[in-house]
C-alpha cells in the first residue's frame, strides 16, 4: 500500500490514540508516546508494525500518541489512517489483510 | 432457519457508538441483555470509515461475555450501509438493526445482503438476527408487514425521535404522542410471533419518569427497551423482573391447569381467581422470564 498523503485517525481520549501517517521515502519510521511507555512501549509498537506489514506499508512516518488504547484500538486506528492515507476506497478486506 | 437466539431475553439494549473506544471496551460490566454497537447517527459522517474498523476489531477481539452484539447499520438510502454489513457479519455480530425501515422489502433487501455476507465470510446462512427500527409514521403503519417480512427478524424497535419529527410533533414525556404506535406495534408484532422493543428516554435527569415509561411499556407487553446510559439497566430489569408473588402464582396456574386437564376438568379458581386454560401461556413465559432473569429455581 502507498502512502500518498498525510492522514490521521483517532482521538486524544481516554482509551483511544491518535495516529498520523505520512508519506516517506525509505522505510518506516516510528515514534511512540504513551503515559504507559515503560509498561506497554514496546507492545504498542510490536501491534502497529505488524498491522503496517499486513498491510503491506513499505515507505512512512508514522506518530502514534497513546492514551491507554487496547490493541483492537490501535489496529483500527492504524488501518484506518493508513487507507485514509493511501485514498483506498471500496470494499474493505475483512479477515485479509484487516484482522 | 431455526436461530435459537432469536427469543433471548431481550429487556436493555444499550446504544454504543463505535466511534469511541471507551464506550465499546467494556460495557458488558453493566450486564445489559444487547448492546446495540452504533455506525448510523452517533458516528459523525466523516468517521464512518474509522467507525467501522473499530467495529471490526472490538467483535473479533473484545468477549462480550453473553452480552448480545446487535450492529446499527446506516440507513438504505445511504452508500454506506452495504459495507457496514460485510464489517458486521465479517466481525461476527450476533444481529443487524435496520434502521428507518418502511417497508418488508427494506428488510429482504439487507436480508439478501448479509446472506451474501455469510457466504462471504464462512458464516453459517442464517446465523446473523435482524431487527426493524420503525422511524416514520409510513413504517408504523407497515408494522405488520414488516414484522412477516423475514424469519431473521426477532422484532421490530420503536425509534421515537425521527418518529415524532415526522408527526409534526415534540416529545412531551408524556408518552401521550407514542401510544398509537406502540399499541400497533406491540399488536404487530405479537401476530407475528416476534418481539417489540420501546424507544430511548434521554433525559438522564429525570429518572422518574424514566421508571413511569418502563412501568408503562412493561404493561403493555413490549419486550423491552433501548438504552443511552448504565444507569438506565437495573430500573428496567427490576421492572421486567417477575415479582416472588407472580411466580407463586404461574407456579399454581401451571401445575394445577396440567392436573385438571388431566382430569377433565377446564375451569377452576387459584387463590381466589378464575382460572382456564388461556392463563396457561402467560404463565409459561412468567417462569419462562424468572429463569432467564436468574429468580426461579423451581422444578418447572
Amino acid at each position: 500500500m502507498e502512502i500518498i498523503k498525510t492522514a490521521v485517525a483517532g482521538t486524544l481520549e481516554s482509551s483511544d490514540c491518535m495516529v498520523t501517517i505520512e508519506p516517506a521515502q525509505k522505510g518506516l519510521e516510528l515514534d511512540l508516546e504513551s503515559a504507559v511507555i515503560r509498561q506497554y512501549g514496546k507492545r504498542i509498537m510490536e501491534v502497529a508494525l505488524e498491522t503496517l506489514d499486513r498491510l503491506d506499508v513499505q515507505n512512512a512516518r508514522v506518530s502514534i500518541v497513546d492514551k491507554g488504547a487496547l490493541d483492537c484500538t490501535i489496529k483500527a486506528r492504524v488501518e484506518c489512517a493508513a487507507m485514509r492515507a493511501a485514498e483506498h476506497e471500496g470494499r474493505i478486506s475483512w479477515g485479509g489483510v484487516i484482522r | 432457519m431455526n436461530n435459537p437466539n432469536k427469543y433471548r431475553l431481550r429487556r436493555t439494549m444499550m446504544f454504543l457508538n463505535c466511534q469511541k473506544p471507551g464506550l465499546i471496551k467494556d460495557p458488558y460490566i453493566y450486564k445489559p441483555d444487547s448492546i446495540m454497537l452504533d455506525l448510523e447517527d452517533a458516528v459523525a459522517e466523516r468517521e464512518k470509515d474509522a467507525a467501522r474498523f473499530s467495529l471490526y476489531h472490538a467483535l473479533q477481539e473484545i468477549d462480550y461475555r453473553g452480552v448480545e452484539r446487535v450492529v446499527r447499520i446506516n440507513g438504505l438510502d445511504t452508500d454506506l450501509w452495504r459495507e457496514d454489513v460485510r464489517c458486521a457479519v465479517a466481525g461476527g455480530c450476533d444481529s443487524i438493526r435496520i434502521p428507518k425501515t418502511e417497508t418488508a422489502d427494506d428488510v429482504r433487501t439487507v436480508e439478501y445482503a448479509i446472506a451474501e455476507a455469510e457466504r462471504e465470510f464462512r458464516r453459517p446462512v442464517g446465523s446473523v438476527l435482524i431487527m426493524a427500527a420503525l422511524e416514520s409514521a409510513r413504517g408504523v403503519i407497515n408494522a405488520m408487514s414488516i414484522c412477516d417480512s423475514s424469519e431473521r427478524l426477532f422484532g421490530i424497535a420503536l425509534s421515537g425521535g425521527d418518529y415524532s419529527r415526522d408527526l409534526q410533533i415534540s416529545i412531551s414525556g408524556t408518552g401521550v404522542e407514542f401510544m398509537g404506535a406502540r399499541q400497533h406495534m406491540i399488536i404487530a408484532a405479537r401476530a407475528a410471533k416476534i418481539q417489540c422493543f420501546d424507544t430511548v428516554w434521554t433525559n438522564l435527569d429525570d429518572m422518574e419518569g424514566f421508571r413511569r415509561e418502563v412501568e408503562t411499556i412493561h404493561s403493555m407487553g413490549f419486550d423491552g427497551k433501548s438504552i443511552i446510559n448504565p444507569r438506565q439497566i437495573p430500573v428496567v430489569h427490576d421492572i421486567y423482573t417477575p415479582k416472588e408473588k407472580d411466580i407463586i402464582f404461574a407456579e399454581k396456574v401451571i401445575k394445577e391447569i396440567d392436573e385438571k386437564k388431566a382430569r377433565g376438568i377446564g375451569v377452576f379458581t387459584v387463590d381466589g381467581k378464575m382460572i382456564d386454560i388461556a392463563f396457561y401461556d402467560g404463565a409459561k413465559r412468567t417462569i419462562a422470564l424468572a429463569k432467564a432473569s436468574g429468580v426461579y429455581e423451581g422444578d418447572l
